[in-house]
């Protein structure tokens, strides 16, 4: 199934008229939205919407979001893949050089991240995430009552992937803090994102500082990307910012990737006993659980001009929210789309978006074996306390997941 | 690697969805068909180094080969493993 993306005939639209589509009196960067996604992302699906609460047109079919995301040029990111419109607004932080970018300036950028985090450069790590993996697991193993997402979810990535980098040990702290302003900047002006922006001053201190070339180990990511300002491929004042693009993209992401990915075996005992059985599902199960939960649940984009999709008119210059999440829940494209099922065959989700923009990192190899040491050692994961859910205008995840973890 | 994630052959993943990235739709092309395919690019050449599976003269990423009338018939056989 696809949308279709025609571009539309100039009609007149100024100053308030309304467009035409249906209005829906839902605001998806609310507390109550945030507990409960559900209804109102059925309610989205059912047409092209306009929400008034932020003025944004809203997609959230898989098969619409899809066609938005693979026409970077009438639906650009370089002016914000938030609410803010960077031609009317100036952007919070210095606009990002590939996520806020279109092509042609975008692949150039893209390129360089493309090969600092190839398959190649996966394989060389991979042992020691997996070793990583297995000590983390075999600690919580012992201690028995954790909290998954402080204990595993947050603390696993912690371990690897600021040493992946290339990172100093002091002030990681600010890592997942930084990430946390980024993503709920992305938002519309409400109560999260300004309280966000307000304490963000000394995370972005602290980032801008790292993401300098002689903060950053010989050998790791960081590094690798200040080598290619050595071969002219990026110069020496876009390197750091795209070593920033690594450290706000590629941590929180994880952390709610894999939080997703436990609280599925532990909401799903018949899909733990699944995994327990044959491990090498893994990594599909990780990959079913970032299309059941979608730990980054919306972006935008902005028109170039005037277009139509599906037969609704949008003009030129509009913000449209892409809903990934809805989009990966869509009966339209997936049997039985609310069923956790780390056996589906789960290629085509865009939990990592689409065309030129989807996700350079993915997690994958972390995700893998996370989830590969836990069906590996351990019998069971029950939950075993109140589950509290974590509030961010992007990110979906949760604050704790208190639970019990048996020995095999 | 369209045409075999949309008939869901389960031998090709595609994570990367066809951007040239991940390797993980790692196929070997028929020595008879092996001189039809389009060229190589420098990014294939290197990503397949990268592949799960041994690398062999026939190796190609399925995303960067265009199906085209000319290429009715094609013949590839599926790596043991794509990550
Ligand atoms: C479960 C984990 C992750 C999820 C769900 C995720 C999700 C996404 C999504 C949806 C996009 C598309 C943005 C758009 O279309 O505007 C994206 C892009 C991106 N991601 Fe991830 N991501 C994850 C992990 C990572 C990791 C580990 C890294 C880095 C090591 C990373 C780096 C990036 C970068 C640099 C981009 C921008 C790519 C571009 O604009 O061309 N991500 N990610
Ligand atoms: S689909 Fe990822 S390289 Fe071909």
């Amino acid at each position: 199934m696809s949308a279709s993306i025609t571009s539309a005939q100039a009609t007149a639209h100024g100053g308030g008229t309304p467009p035409s589509v249906p209005h829906l009196d839902v605001d998806p960067f609310a507390i109550d939205f945030f507990e409960n996604p559900c209804p109102a992302q059925e309610a989205l699906r059912e047409a092209v919407v306009y929400l008034d609460k932020w003025s944004v047109y809203g997609v959230a079919r898989h098969a619409q979001v899809h066609a938005v995301l693979n026409d970077p040029l009438i639906f650009c990111s370089s002016r914000g893949v938030g609410l803010s419109d960077f031609r009317k607004e100036k952007p919070w932080r210095p606009p990002s050089l590939i996520l806020e970018a279109d092509p042609p300036a975008h692949t150039r950028t893209r390129a360089v991240l493309s090969k600092v985090l190839s398959p190649a450069m996966m394989k060389q790590i991979r042992d020691g995430f997996l070793a990583a993996a297995e000590a983390n697991v075999d600690e919580l193993l012992q201690r028995r009552h954790i909290d998954a997402i402080a204990d595993l979810a947050e603390a696993y990535p912690l371990s690897v992937f600021p040493n992946a980098i290339g990172l100093r040990q002091e002030g990681r702290e600010h890592l997942l803090a930084y990430a946390a302003v980024v993503f709920s900047a992305f938002g519309p002006p409400n109560e999260l994102r300004q309280a966000a922006i307000e304490r963000s001053a000394p995370h972005q201190a602290y980032v801008a500082e790292q993401c300098r070339r002689t903060n950053l180990a010989p050998g790791g990511f960081g590094a690798c990307v200040h080598a290619f300002s050595d071969t002219g491929e990026i110069t020496l004042k876009e390197a750091p910012l795209l070593v920033r693009s690594l450290l706000s993209a590629g941590l929180d992401t994880t952390v709610n990737g894999l939080g997703a990915a436990i609280y599925c075996l532990a909401r799903f005992p018949d899909q733990m006993a699944k995994l327990r059985a044959d491990p090498s599902l893994a990594r599909n199960a990780f990959e079913e659980a970032v299309r059941f939960e979608s730990p980054v649940q919306t972006f935008f984009r902005t028109t170039t001009r005037e277009v139509e999709i599906d037969g609704h008119a949008i003009g030129e210059g509009e913000k449209v929210l892409m809903f990934l999440g809805a989009a990966n829940r869509d009966p339209r494209r997936w049997d039985e789309p609310d069923r956790n099922d780390l056996t589906r065959r789960t290629s085509g989700h865009i939990g990592f978006g689409a065309g030129v923009h989807m996700c350079v990192g993915q997690a994958r190899l972390e995700g893998e074996v996370v989830l590969a040491a836990l069906a590996r050692k351990a019998a069971s994961i029950e939950i075993n306390g109140p589950v509290k859910r974590r509030y961010n205008n992007t990110l979906r995840g949760l604050e704790s997941l208190p639970v019990t973890i048996k020995l095999a | 690697m369209l045409a075999a994630t949309s008939h869901g052959i389960d031998g090709i993943l595609a994570e990367c969805g066809g951007n040239a990235m991940c390797a993980t739709c790692h196929v070997y092309v028929d020595e008879s068909w092996l001189g039809r395919l389009p060229a190589m690019g420098s990014e294939e050449d290197a990503l397949l180094d990268g592949a799960a599976a041994e690398r062999r003269p026939t190796s190609r990423l399925s995303c960067q080969i265009k199906l085209t009338p000319d290429l009715d018939g094609l013949v590839l056989r599926l790596p043991d493993r794509q990550v």
